[in-house]
């Protein structure tokens, strides 16, 4: 069959084999790369997580991250890590969709794109209700 | 308590956590949580959060060797994962809403649940029924064994559905995987064989706890300070466990203790939940 498919499902595996445990191994990197400093800084420094008062405010909004990684900050920089971890199935999902695309296969195409927008919608919706 | 001595002490005990819930199938989660609420007395949302981070570390670590083994059933596990996302996004909807002693109540039942579970003796049952929906979504597999390539079939795709978008719920509200209840559907309603669902529940929780782990990092659950040496150290022990499973032949005792441990624990956070203590 000369116009068979030039990907096949094992190459998918490969590749999505790969995201899984890259993504891992570099977040878990940036954790402990950020958990060093807050150690460092704040080690002695009492806990107060009895009572759910939400995270500090410049862990909470990308921004914040973004200028706390930026200017050096233990925590802001573990958040990074931890959103990097949080991708790493969500940029799994994207590769699957693409896989299926150069597969032909437009019935998973649509349902590996409807999971996406699941968790696009779930990203959006924790600003509201 | 300062920084530093709360996070060695999570840290060793996010270890066993991890090397405990690989070795039985049960999880990280289950442990962590307990030990964060009931011992450190860290409030549950807070637990909630670091757990849930710990659940994708470990399920996209061992994720990876499954899926290149080719044993992960791709197609089943994304067309599943549209159940578990939306159940996962309800859950995290509704942990929001709900008293935190009520999720400790559910939490506990959800623990005993998973004990007995992982204490369930493993039939491999290899079904060739050829349902109409399963051919539809070509959800049938193949998987390599010692003998060669076995080829199985999917049945009660609607019934398996539902129980994956219970499973969803569950793992939104709680911050665990729910693998138990991701292998009752697999398992138990779709009748897919042992090796199969437990590797593509695996693949399917790191999807499911993302979806939740959005609402929840916007919510301000994930704190980075008790969520750093919780992952670092769940997915350490993960790690250790695998390594030591390829090298025992029997981890049933190990079941035993672990499913103790565990039972002990969900009577603790029910009596608590009921309490109002948490």
């Amino acid at each position: 069959m000369a116009t068979k498919d030039t990907i096949h499902d094992t190459d998918i595996q490969q590749i999505i084999g790969w995201i899984l445990r890259v993504g891992v191994i570099v977040s878990m990197l940036v954790v402990f790369i950020g958990g060093c400093i807050y150690l460092y800084r704040h080690g002695a420094e009492q806990v107060h997580y009895s009572a759910f008062t939400g995270v500090p405010a410049f862990v909470h909004s990308a921004g914040g991250i973004w200028h706390g990684i930026m200017t050096g900050r233990g925590r802001a920089i573990i958040q990074g890590g931890i959103i990097l971890l949080i991708s790493t199935p969500v940029i799994r999902i994207i590769f699957s969709a693409i896989g299926f695309v150069l597969e032909r296969d437009w019935l998973y195409t649509g349902i590996t794109l409807l999971v996406l927008l699941i968790i696009v919608a779930s990203a959006l919706s924790g600003h509201a209700g | 308590m300062s920084v530093l001595v709360l996070t060695v002490i999570v840290l060793v005990g996010s270890y066993f956590a991890g090397l405990l819930g690989s070795l039985t199938g049960l999880g990280g989660g289950v442990v962590i949580i307990p030990l964060l609420t009931l011992l450190l007395g860290v409030n549950i949302h807070y637990a909630i959060g670091a757990s849930l981070i710990s659940v994708i570390a470990t399920s996209s670590g061992s994720a990876a060797a499954y899926v290149k083994e080719g044993i992960t059933n791709i197609r089943l596990g994304m067309f599943l994962e549209i159940a578990t996302t939306v159940g996962a996004l309800a859950g995290a909807m509704l942990a929001l809403h709900i008293q935190t002693s009520v999720i400790a109540v559910i939490f506990g039942v959800i623990l005993i649940f998973s004990a007995i579970m992982s204490l369930k003796p493993k039939v491999e049952h290899i079904d060739k029924h050829d349902d109409t929906w399963a051919q539809k979504l070509k959800l049938n597999g193949t998987y390599p064994t010692s003998a060669g390539v076995v080829q199985y079939g999917v049945r009660h795709v609607g019934g398996g559905f539902l129980m994956m978008l219970f499973a969803g719920v569950i793992s939104g509200l709680l911050g665990i995987g729910s693998g138990a209840l991701k292998v009752v559907a697999m398992d138990g309603i779709m009748r897919i064989p042992f090796k199969v669902s437990t590797t593509t529940s695996n693949f399917m929780i790191g999807v499911t706890a993302a979806a939740s782990a959005v609402v929840y990092l916007q919510r301000g659950y994930i704190d980075p300070g008790l969520s750093m040496p919780v992952v670092l150290g769940v997915l350490l022990g993960a790690l250790t466990g695998s390594k030591i499973l390829v090298h025992t032949s029997s981890s049933q005792w190990l079941r035993w203790v672990f499913a103790v441990i565990v039972t002990f624990l969900a009577v603790q956070m029910i009596y608590n939940g009921l309490n109002h203590k948490i």
